[in-house]
């Protein structure tokens, strides 16, 4: 039996009274195969979502589909108040400069130095920058993730922490208001995965960001998350904090959190 | 043995795939021509690869077409004597290689070079969502990836194959002298003599053609690679094999054009 557990959000915390982010009724399937079925997700301003799933179970679908690397089959996401798969090229690259997405297996350019691949999201932006701007933020940034010595360094030369790393000063490049994290410690030693979560959350506090992380590490979720999402089977199957959800009692759910 | 369900059901199959497949390149190749024109335009891009692809290939090019020069040369010159046209060996050599073997062999060695490393590139960069990273920090992929490579590829060749011919009509010089003495000045206007424009523009247009199908159909398989270490080098792989399928029946159709201008 299916159990929705409905968050109990504070109304009165104004940090996280304005919603940047509104999946509606998201359907996506690959032939037969239904990935997303009736998925629904709130994100506020300054909030941290964690959501929960199996391997398989439609969550890089879901993460893709908000940033409109897919294209749903049903349903919206409403991002800063816009529909992203009703949006032309132009609109959609205004809005995903105020996104930024961490690839599961980071997405560096093999065939760029780390500065130009920090570089490569402000030249390419509809926002202006000057020269200088453009410096300054690329050593500030890489000063953010500690990995300012690394700046003309190829990413082959990087060890797979530093990667991860510099893979999150460019998805931070841009200073976004949304930062989407597809699985960020997967593949990553338990102690190198910790120093990533502790970064991201010093990353929020101080550009004061929303994150919708997608991860099925239980250390992650809760060390990273404000609410926690449970995806099966496609559908949101439980809402909660992560202390509410290792009192839930459902079967499926506590599998998770066992 | 295969019964003929079976045998049916292969031949289906076979079908299904090479038509998905022409599909997928004339939808790709469609796409190119929608978007490949319109703002914005990524011009560093293009000249960063019209160096990578041009200036790089120059080296094997450069060594191939010489070493097809002397050795042509050599392998005629016995037959040549023989029927006692030996003073004709610049001039069959100049019409060979510029007609034929130069635009052909280049464009094949063009394919082996380049097809396989934008196939191999942009199939390793799809892989590991590079492809994907691009789109989000605002960039147009197919424009800044494959139209830069196709337009540079369709460029650079004829350049190449000129230079080429070049190199090899230089090499068959060396090769007439090793056995024989004509002078450079000699040698050239013996080959320029017996040289038409109708010699060298067919087989210079031509080249436009072939540089486009090498630099097409190695974006095509690099963009379409399948997830996987092993999907990049069956990427890198049929980009070389089709495009120089591709080169002999762009060839073929080529010398049936000119004919039909009455061109040779």
């Amino acid at each position: 039996m299916e159990q929705l557990i409905k968050p109990e959000i504070d109304d009165d915390n104004k940090e996280f009274s304005e919603p940047v982010l509104k999946i509606q009724n998201l359907f996506k399937s690959f032939g037969d195969n239904h990935v997303l079925i009736d998925f629904n997700l709130e994100l506020k301003k300054g909030e941290s979502v964690v959501v929960l799933g199996k391997s398989g179970s439609g969550k890089s679908v879901m993460i893709k589909c908000v940033v409109g690397l897919l294209q749903p089959d049903k349903g919206s996401v409403i991002m800063f108040g816009k529909n992203i798969p009703e949006l032309d090229d132009e609109e959609l690259d205004r809005i995903r400069a105020k996104v930024g997405f961490l690839f599961q297996g980071n997405a560096l350019y093999d065939s760029m130095t780390v500065r130009e691949n920090l570089e490569f999201p402000m030249r390419r932006t509809w926002i202006q920058f000057s020269q200088e701007e453009v410096k300054k933020r690329v050593v500030d940034t890489l000063e953010d993730v500690g990995l300012a010595h690394t700046i003309d360094m190829m990413p082959a030369e990087l060890s797979g922490g530093m990667r991860k790393r510099i893979a999150l000063a460019r998805t931070l490049i841009l200073r976004p208001e949304i930062i989407l994290y597809d699985e960020p410690t997967t593949g990553l030693d338990p102690i190198t995965g910790k120093e990533i979560i502790e970064l991201m959350n010093e990353i929020q506090k101080k550009y004061n960001t929303s994150s919708l992380i997608i991860s099925h590490d239980m250390k992650c979720v809760q060390t990273a998350s404000d609410r926690v999402v449970v995806l099966i089977d496609g559908r949101c199957y439980a809402m909660g904090t992560y202390e509410e959800l290792t009192k839930n009692k459902d079967p499926k759910v506590k599998e998770f959190f066992e | 043995m295969l019964t003929t369900s079976t045998y049916k059901k292969v031949l289906h199959q076979l079908n299904g795939s090479f038509l998905n497949e022409v599909g997928g390149l004339s939808h790709f190749t469609a796409r190119f021509f929608k978007q490949g024109f319109k703002p914005r335009y990524e011009v560093a891009e293009f000249v960063r690869q019209c160096f990578v692809i041009g200036y790089k290939s120059l080296p094997l090019i450069g060594l191939t077409s010489f070493i097809l020069g002397l050795v042509l040369t050599m392998q005629l010159r016995p037959s040549m004597v023989s029927y006692g046209v030996e003073s004709q060996l610049p001039a069959i050599v100049g019409i060979a290689v510029i007609r034929e073997i130069g635009p052909v062999i280049t464009a094949l060695i063009f394919a082996g070079k380049i097809g396989s490393s934008i196939g191999a590139e942009l199939g390793s960069m799809k892989v590991t969502e590079q492809i994907d990273a691009m789109e989000v920090s605002g960039t147009n992929p197919f424009k800044y990836l494959v139209v830069t490579r196709v337009l540079a590829a369709t460029l650079m060749l004829p350049i190449l194959v000129l230079l080429g011919d070049s190199i090899s009509l230089f090499g068959s010089w060396i090769g007439i002298n090793i056995r024989g003495a004509t002078s450079f000045q000699l040698y050239w206007t013996q080959v320029f003599d017996n040289l038409a424009f109708t010699d060298v523009l067919p087989a210079f247009f031509k080249s436009f053609f072939f540089g486009f199908a090498v630099g097409i159909i190695g974006c095509f398989k690099g963009y379409n690679s399948s997830k996987g270490t092993e999907g990049v080098g069956i990427s890198a792989n049929s980009a070389v094999v089709v495009s120089s399928i591709v080169i002999f029946i762009l060839d073929l159709l080529a010398v049936q054009v000119t004919d039909a201008l009455g061109l040779n």
